[in-house]
């Protein structure tokens, strides 16, 4: 699941990375002539509109591709970089860099582009933004509660205007399109182009435009894979059609005392009730967030077998069932509840005098697994705590 | 040797798009630019004045957020990357040589001082605003960002608001 840094991929090895995204970013950008000064100011004038449509597209594509990745379970939203949002430093730094622009002529990632074929004015832009970045380092000071001001946080766009993520994205590709079309017909007239468009040509605009809208209806009206999943067990429940591997309270126990490096014992209550009262080496991981990353790892390992145990019988069985849709681990539930464990081993009743030997026998195991178990839980003290792995927000951004 | 067209545009946003989509799977952060730019200003005020670098509020700041060395950052390798393959995309299309582009009536040295201030303009406005088109206006907008937004929208506003009084620069 991604993002693949730093959990698959190294924080170093992300500079690689870096470098390799960054060689397909200068040549698309070189590709689509924005290496060309004249190119991109005739966005203001109105005699060539590249640089918006490579712009709205690429941005368009992206946002409806985070969409599908999150949807299919793909990538963690959570995780990865937003931008903040300091209302009155993005305005008034946006109104100083549109000045930059249509006076230099470039922004600072097609200068670099424009400088590496050549151009000089790109090498003086450079330069100056050097010099602007510089003065900017000095004057902070001065600068400091400007930049620091009306701070509203990592907010998305979505959210603030009270919109689905779906339905926002819906909207800025309506208006990508609609935006298309208007420039086209800008470029057209400033350039004296004819209008006539084959209708060929007008199947294919059409045929395209309509790509992004059926991916963003897709998403709407088909289930994400946490959905997916939810149902399927939803459904399995319904029609009693799933067997449960169920192990005794005795079999655990002789299992914790001899196996216990190869069993997750995991009590699927809540922490409040874990914390009262617990099974020896239980782990805690309640049934509702059993679908958070962090526990992924126990769900997929093929090494361990995953124990399940509740109050009550259905609690544990969907959590079992749920450990089984979410990977190839071995699952069993225990069939016996918290309370009744409890009452086995650590309030048992003395068998009657004229009781058989098996009674007998399962009582004595009974008190000195109770015993051994306490002994192996203090032992083992360090080990028993849950191992979730910790997710940290990704930095991004230029600042 | 006449250069090749340029691509579709559509078609470059496409890919665009894919590269940019790729970066956030991968990393979990969008492409940037300007970032770079200060990286090597702040690596070199702390190599040519150790002095003025412990002591500035902002270089404070920022040594405090980056402690490891101010060029192996992640902006740093991939606008090296971008200068690697715009090379080669002009090498491809036969589009490199030493030049400049300017309006009709420019002269070489008024482009020059133009390019300069407004790429001291850009620079200084990348740093208020937190990010230039790039990091703030392309990669906000694919991750929803509302500052990404705002900041898009304030660049491409100021810059159609100022066109008209510039126009001898480019098309007169």
């Amino acid at each position: 699941m991604g993002p693949l840094v730093p959990d698959i991929f190294s924080s170093q090895f992300n500079l690689v990375i870096a470098f390799f995204l960054g060689i397909g970013f200068g040549f698309i950008l070189e590709q689509a002539g924005f290496s060309s000064t004249r190119k991109l100011v005739g966005l203001f004038y109105g005699y060539d509109f590249t640089v918006l449509k490579v712009f709205f597209t690429a941005g368009t594509v992206a946002m409806i591709g985070v969409l599908v990745l999150d949807h299919l379970g793909l990538l963690d939203l959570g995780l990865i970089y937003v931008n903040p949002t300091f209302l009155w430093s993005a305005i008034l730094g946006g109104c100083i860099m549109g000045a930059g622009f249509i006076i230099g002529g470039f922004c600072p990632g097609t200068s670099f582009c424009a400088a590496a074929i050549g151009k000089i004015d790109a090498m003086a832009f450079i330069l100056g933004s050097v010099l602007g970045i510089f003065v900017f380092t000095a004057a902070y000071p001065a600068l400091e509660n400007i930049y620091l001001a009306e701070n509203r946080g990592a907010v998305r766009a979505d959210e603030f205007l009270g919109l689905s993520p779906e339905l926002y994205a819906f909207l800025i590709a309506l208006i990508a399109v609609v935006a298309f079309l208007a420039v086209t017909a800008i470029e057209n007239r400033v350039n004296d182009r004819k209008t006539g468009l084959s209708r060929w040509r007008v199947l294919k605009f059409a045929s395209l435009a309509a790509i992004p809208f059926v991916i963003i209806i897709l998403l709407v009206i088909t289930p994400s894979k946490q959905e997916y999943l939810l149902a399927k067990i939803r459904e399995a429940r319904e029609q009693q059609k799933c067997v449960f591997k169920e192990i005794s309270a005795d079999k655990l126990a002789h299992e914790l005392l001899h196996n216990h490096f190869k069993i997750n014992l995991i009590d699927v209550r809540s922490p409040e009730k874990f914390k009262e009262y617990h099974l020896p080496l239980a782990i805690n991981i309640p049934v509702d967030s059993m679908m958070a990353r962090g526990w992924s790892d126990i769900f997929t390992q093929e090494y361990k077998t995953n124990i399940f145990y509740a109050d009550q019988d259905t609690t544990a069985k969907k959590a079992c069932l749920l450990a089984n849709f979410m990977g190839e681990s071995e699952n069993y539930i225990l069939r016996e509840s918290t309370e009744q464990f409890r009452e086995l081993f650590y309030d048992p009743e003395p068998p009657p005098h004229d009781a058989i030997k098996e009674i007998v026998d399962a009582y004595h195991f009974r008190l000195k697994a109770a015993q051994d178990l306490e002994g192996l839980e203090n032992a083992l003290k360090k080990f028993s705590q849950p191992v979730k792995r910790e997710f940290r927000k990704i930095k991004g951004g230029c600042s | 040797m006449t250069s090749r067209p340029y691509m579709n545009p559509y078609l470059a946003g496409f890919f665009l798009g894919l590269v940019l989509l790729a970066t956030i799977y991968i990393t979990g952060r969008g492409l940037g630019a300007s970032g770079a730019v200060k990286d090597v200003v702040v690596s070199v005020v702390k190599t040519a004045a150790p002095e003025h670098y412990q002591e500035a509020a902002f270089y404070r700041q920022y040594d405090q957020d980056h402690p490891q060395n101010p060029l192996s950052s992640w902006l740093v390798f991939e606008v090296l990357g971008m200068f690697i393959g715009a090379f080669l995309s002009g090498l491809l299309a036969n589009r490199i040589a030493l030049k400049l582009e300017k309006g009709p009536r420019v002269g070489n040295r008024l482009r020059i001082m133009a390019a300069i201030v407004g790429g001291a303009l850009f620079g200084f406005g990348s740093q208020l605003g937190r990010g230039c088109t790039s990091g703030a206006a392309l990669s906000g907008m694919a991750v929803m960002s509302l500052g990404g937004m705002i900041t898009m929208l304030a660049i491409f506003g100021a810059a159609y608001a100022l066109a008209y009084f510039l126009r001898k620069l480019w098309i007169e």
